[in-house]
């Protein structure tokens, strides 16, 4: 009980690391977001779920910049973040991953995970061909994710797991404090979706606050500490993963009006 | 007494493991049988097993009491199992008529295709007031009447139709599910995938619930979208 109360005043503490208010966005006359609020703790794995056409991906594009918002506000770290270009939004540390990993075909695994380092300060001018630094650190990284072996791979020739595996590496390589996953679990077969589970978990006790878009509901409320549900483009439930799947608003989303 | 198809212990997938963990499922004749399941459940696996686009690798599949597992989608089409697809697809700059008549282009008989085309236009009004338009410039809602219209030309003992509602709005949705409940009414036997599955459950004789590759609930289709149980395959057991 104490432990229970302790939590929740936890949470009520927790910064919110991106927030999201009032965001709206049309695509003709088609209302893909209407008019959402929601907000991703630090330090937490949310889940985004929804039917299918309620917004999800939508909204990644609207907070990473890949699209323009119509309406509303997008807070990261407390900043407005609204209006910028993708990479600034990525520069200002989200990262996010695509259902269909987009890695460079043509580059190595161990090529793909250099390409997103940002190398700054005097280093960068002085070191210009001394890669080993980075090289160690992106070998270390293709090891936690069991695709070590595959580093000299090109990126065409991986199959469709390691291709998700590396394109969550090469995002991580920009130490991004907010990973957007949209469908982690997406066309992944159990032993894998077992690892990428594993992997974010120990990546979130690392210090990594995630947002993840997905359709295996049993994977999210598995994983998440929070889970959000989008219907029609807005925010209809939120909270515990136990709680929101008991809301019966919820069930209606998922059996459709 | 025999189902008009059959499926047990049917085991598919695409390289990547197996999708259809041993499907059983029979649809009746003269039923309106619906699946319905979440995401990934395997529902169109097992439409694609049905038509013979996918080989089981497990199982078997009967049709009127004969295997047709394995065989090719020529060979089960010739059998009177067509399936009308997820996406649009019409050929958009012909017009409605010449869409519908080529639905009967394996017909021989060219007498029999007139008399369908006319039967078509008078169970699907919409082929009779738009017949010299193109198909493109009917609403989402009105080619997918006319892709119905079009797969009847076969006369089909078992009309598969995946996911008609997709991308339709609520009004158009209720329009296109009456259809598929007239169609019923007058006798054809049809097999429904359905993510909106109040919509597709609601019209169905038999409801079918899948969930990671198995038919884990079934009964009349009203009955089970009632059932409690499908919450809990829709959004998880409670820990």
């Amino acid at each position: 009980m104490a432990d229970e109360d302790a939590n929740r005043r936890g949470r009520a503490d927790a910064v919110n690391l991106l927030q999201i208010e009032g965001l709206s966005k049309r695509f003709g006359g088609v209302v893909a977001v209407d008019d959402c609020s929601l907000s991703v703790p630090q330090g937490a794995i949310t889940g985004l779920i929804g039917p299918n056409g309620s917004g999800k991906t939508t909204v990644f594009n609207l907070v990473t910049g890949f699209l323009p918002c119509d309406q509303g506000r997008l807070t990261f770290k407390s900043k407005p973040i609204d209006g910028l270009s993708p990479d600034r939004i990525y520069a200002l540390g989200i990262g996010r991953t695509f259902q269909l990993a987009r890695i460079f075909p043509r580059l190595t695994a161990i090529e793909n995970m250099l390409v997103p380092m940002r190398r700054q300060g005097l280093r960068s001018l002085f070191s210009r061909a001394d890669w080993s630094h980075e090289r160690d650190r992106a070998m270390e990284m293709l090891e936690f994710l069991e695709i070590a072996h595959v580093a000299g791979t090109l990126g065409g020739a991986l199959s469709y797991g390691q291709r998700k595996l590396l394109e969550l590496g090469a995002v991580l390589m920009s130490e991004p404090e907010l990973m957007l996953l949209d469908e982690p679990a997406g066309g992944v077969n159990p032993a894998l979706l077992e690892r990428i589970g594993d992997r974010i978990r120990k990546l979130n006790a690392r210090g990594i606050t995630f947002l993840l878009v997905e359709h295996n509901i049993g994977f999210v409320m598995n994983l998440c500490t929070e889970v959000v549900v989008l219907h029609r483009g807005r925010a209809i439930a939120s909270g515990r993963p136990d709680a929101v799947r008991q809301d019966p608003a919820v069930l209606d989303a998922y059996l459709g009006a | 007494m025999t189902a008009l198809l059959e499926m047990a212990g049917v085991r598919a997938g695409y390289g990547g493991g197996d999708v259809l963990l041993g499907v059983d499922l029979r649809v009746e004749e003269g039923s309106l049988t619906c699946i319905v399941g979440p995401n990934g459940a395997g529902k169109s696996t097992v439409l694609r097993v049905i038509s013979g686009l996918l080989k089981p690798v497990a199982g078997t599949v009967s049709f009127r009491g004969e295997s047709i597992a394995g065989r090719s989608p020529r060979a089960i089409l010739a059998r009177g199992i067509v399936q009308v697809p997820q996406e649009r697809s019409l050929f958009p700059t012909m017009t409605v008529w010449e869409n519908v008549r080529l639905g009967g282009y394996s017909v021989r008989d060219r007498r029999l295709v007139e008399q369908r085309l006319e039967a078509a236009s008078r169970t699907f009004p919409i082929v009779a007031e738009r017949r010299h338009e193109r198909a493109a410039s009917l609403s989402g809602g009105q080619q997918k009447i006319v892709e119905f219209a079009r797969a009847m030309m076969l006369d089909p003992a078992l009309l598969i139709l995946d996911e008609p509602s997709m991308g339709l709005d609520p009004k158009t949705r209720s329009l296109v599910f009456d259809t598929i409940r007239d169609m019923n009414r007058a006798g054809r036997t049809l097999l429904l995938v359905e993510q909106n599955a109040r919509s597709g459950l609601g019209i169905a004789s038999h409801g079918v619930v899948m969930e990671s590759g198995r038919v884990r609930l079934e009964g009349g289709g009203p009955e089970v979208l009632n059932n409690p149980e499908i919450g809990r395959l829709y959004l998880g057991a409670t820990a």
